[in-house]
């Protein structure tokens, strides 16, 4: 398992157009992927779940990727994190 | 009810005047029962999911047709609810395990998740409660072969009043019947407010409870620009309106043709109309209203508002973003403006008893130069992704100029170094907003390629006035000779080094003013958004040449009333 954690730039936090870009990319992804915002940790292949962990501007997320391609994973999450998707 | 006046959010500007098509929503909450075979029951609901996705894809595909596939992204993201492994394998998990309905199951799922959006902090996210109610009533209605009624079928002129409407709504409306929507709930970034600035359909949201005694068929004035409801309105209010709805019809239909043409005065000057940015969405806001350019991006966003200072790959990213949005249209991004009015508490400045004429943008920059070099290598990666300029704000002597200067320099060639692809040519100016700057602009001119004035420093400063206070706030004269004759040895200093120069504070928009920039020489006006179009319809009624001799003549008056007076005397006779 591996985790890594990013800092939100987009500047309306993660909503549903950058989550639905995120669970898009998860689900291609055999390894388990679970994303942890302010203590709370859901399954990443989850847009309804992701948007409950409210990831504003600024925010810390720690993804957590668990199987095969876990590597390959973390590198096409962690870029989604960090990216401006306006 | 006769002649109310009801307020709203005004969500998408417009004016409208028809009848009220007043949309009831039904609340159902399902009951549950034990069914005998949960198996078949979960196949019942599996297919009502999948004819929701059909539909769903149906006005996906039409939302793209109409809007594009920005807009029609919403609805890839409705059905991509209708795989969420939280949901629907919970959902046919319930059915199995505990054999309830499938309405049943449906309704506490979803709900568990739209109570939990609805708790949330940040109004963006609980606006996301309307989505899964969107996607979840959909499959609702196909268990239960009911309809929620097409939208699309309306044929007379109306104004739709609704508790809510959801994005998908909001796409099948008929736009040649309906004129714009009220809505009691609802905040500006909900969705259908978003769809309804691209539908370009007036929209006030969030009315309240007072919009639910509108009754079908009354006559409406929306003035969504204001926010404004009047109900039943009176015989001589409704004149008004329509005269003012006329108005302001023309005056669009004005604008939106100068959307995409190119600034030059009557007599073919070329111009360029940029607009001022802050944020990140401020950049298809200057589009939509056809800026050339990108004139002043104030960096300070990405530092405010948090607890630490931004990365550079966070920095690189927002830079990165807004070249590209600008495909190759000019950029100038100004370096941090911190101190004066804006802190940083992470940082930990010293209290200064003057801050605005304290250490403040470029003086701050040059004394912490691991906040500047972070900044400017982020800037130089972001540069081959369009047309940047870099600009250093707060300059007084030709040294912080220079130091800027080298330490960018520095970080080019350890950029350079590393084999990082870098833009050609990147031009480097300065901000002209502290008197000595604009008196010595010759000595500058040599060194940058491009000067922009910040007029709202250069008043408050030459003014001595302090811009926060408002018991001198009739200092805040832009047309005052002092201000004019400093913007003209600026512009002139600058033709003699053969430099373009800009100006990006509020006199740049200012109508009054306008016509003396031009004359003076001008090159790029930066405004905020809203003030574009109407100042390329003005330039193009102005002659340059006229206007230079008039701008001579102005100089030389006493004050700035008889300026703005000299100024609206002449522009008059340009109509």
């Amino acid at each position: 398992m591996i985790t890594k954690s990013f800092t939100i730039i987009n500047p309306t936090g993660f909503h549903v157009r950058p989550t639905k870009t995120f669970v898009q990319t998860a689900s291609q992804f055999p390894c388990k992927v679970n994303v942890i915002n302010k203590g709370k940790k859901v399954n990443g292949k989850s847009s309804l779940s992701m948007l409950t962990l409210g990831i504003a501007t600024g925010d810390e997320v720690t993804l957590e990727i668990d199987g095969e391609q876990e590597a390959e994973a973390m590198e096409a999450l962690g870029k989604l994190l960090v990216e401006v998707h306006e | 009810m006769m002649n109310q006046l009801l307020k709203g959010i005004a969500a998408s500007p417009g004016l409208a005047i028809a009848k009220a098509f007043v949309l009831k929503s039904e609340e159902y909450t399902p009951v549950q029962t034990t069914v005998g075979n949960p198996e078949l029951e979960a196949e019942r609901f599996m297919n009502a999911v999948n004819q929701a996705r059909a539909e769903l894809e149906q006005i996906r595909a039409s939302t793209e047709e109409k809007l594009g596939a920005h807009e029609a992204q919403i609805f890839e993201g409705h059905l991509l609810i209708l795989e969420d492994p939280d949901l629907i394998d919970v959902i046919v998990d319930r059915i199995k395990t505990e054999s309830v309905n499938a309405e049943f199951a449906l309704y506490e799922v979803s709900q568990s998740f739209i109570d939990m959006l609805n708790q949330m902090e940040d109004e963006l996210l609980r606006g996301r409660a309307v989505d899964i109610q969107d996607v979840t009533g959909r499959v609702m209605n196909r268990l239960r072969g009911t309809d929620s009624g097409n939208l699309s079928q309306m044929t007379e002129p109306c104004i739709i009043i609704a508790e809510d409407l959801t994005p998908s709504d909001t796409a099948q409306l008929n736009l040649q019947a309906v004129q714009g929507f009220i809505t009691e709930i609802g905040s500006r970034t909900s969705h259908s407010a978003i769809m309804a600035r691209s539908l370009d359909i007036p929209a006030i949201v969030g009315a309240g409870a007072g919009i639910r005694n509108i009754q079908p068929g009354t006559m409406v004035v929306m003035d969504a620009s204001e926010g404004v409801i009047v109900v039943d309105p009176g015989v001589d209010e409704l004149a008004g309106y329509q005269e003012k709805k006329r108005e302001y019809d023309r005056r669009k239909s004005v604008l939106a043709q100068w959307v995409n043409r190119t600034t030059a005065s009557k007599d073919g000057k070329l111009v360029e109309l940029a607009a001022n940015i802050g944020k990140l969405e401020d950049v298809q806001k200057a589009l939509d209203n056809g800026a050339e350019g990108i004139g002043l991006f104030r960096t300070e966003f990405l530092y405010m508002g948090r607890s630490q200072l931004p990365t550079e790959d966070e920095q690189f990213n927002s830079y990165k973003y807004v070249l590209e949005k600008m495909e190759g249209k000019p950029v100038v991004i100004r370096t941090l403006d911190i101190g004066g009015d804006k802190e940083l508490p992470y940082m930990d400045l010293p209290k200064e008893s003057n801050p605005f004429l304290g250490q403040r943008a470029l003086r701050l920059c040059l004394d912490r130069p691991d906040l500047f070099r972070t900044q400017l290598r982020a800037l130089l990666r972001a540069s081959r992704y369009g047309n940047l300029k870099i600009m250093f704000p707060m300059i007084a002597v030709l040294d912080e100029l220079l130091e800027a200067k080298r330490i960018l320099q520095e970080e080019k060639q350890k950029l350079a170094a590393e084999g990082v692809e870098l833009a050609e040519r990147i031009e480097v100016g300065m901000m002209i907003e502290v008197p000595a700057a604009a008196i010595s602009a010759h000595v500058f001119a040599k060194e940058v390629d491009f000067f922009s004035i910040g007029t709202n420093d250069l008043i408050q400063y030459t003014m001595a006035a302090d811009r926060m206070n408002e018991t001198v706030s009739y200092l805040y004269q832009p047309c005052h000779p002092s201000i004019l004759l400093l913007i003209r040895m600026v512009i002139d200093a600058a033709k003699q080094e053969g430099k373009w120069v800009g100006m990006c504070g509020e006199m740049a928009g200012d109508e009054t003013a306008i016509p003396l920039l031009l004359g003076m020489g001008l090159y790029e006006f930066s405004m905020s958004a809203g003030s574009i179009l109407p100042a390329r319809e003005l330039i193009a009624r102005l002659s340059q040449s006229e206007w230079s001799g008039l701008a001579e003549q102005a100089l030389t008056m006493h004050g700035q009333q008889e300026i703005q007076a000299f100024v609206q005397n002449n522009k008059k006779g340009e109509q």
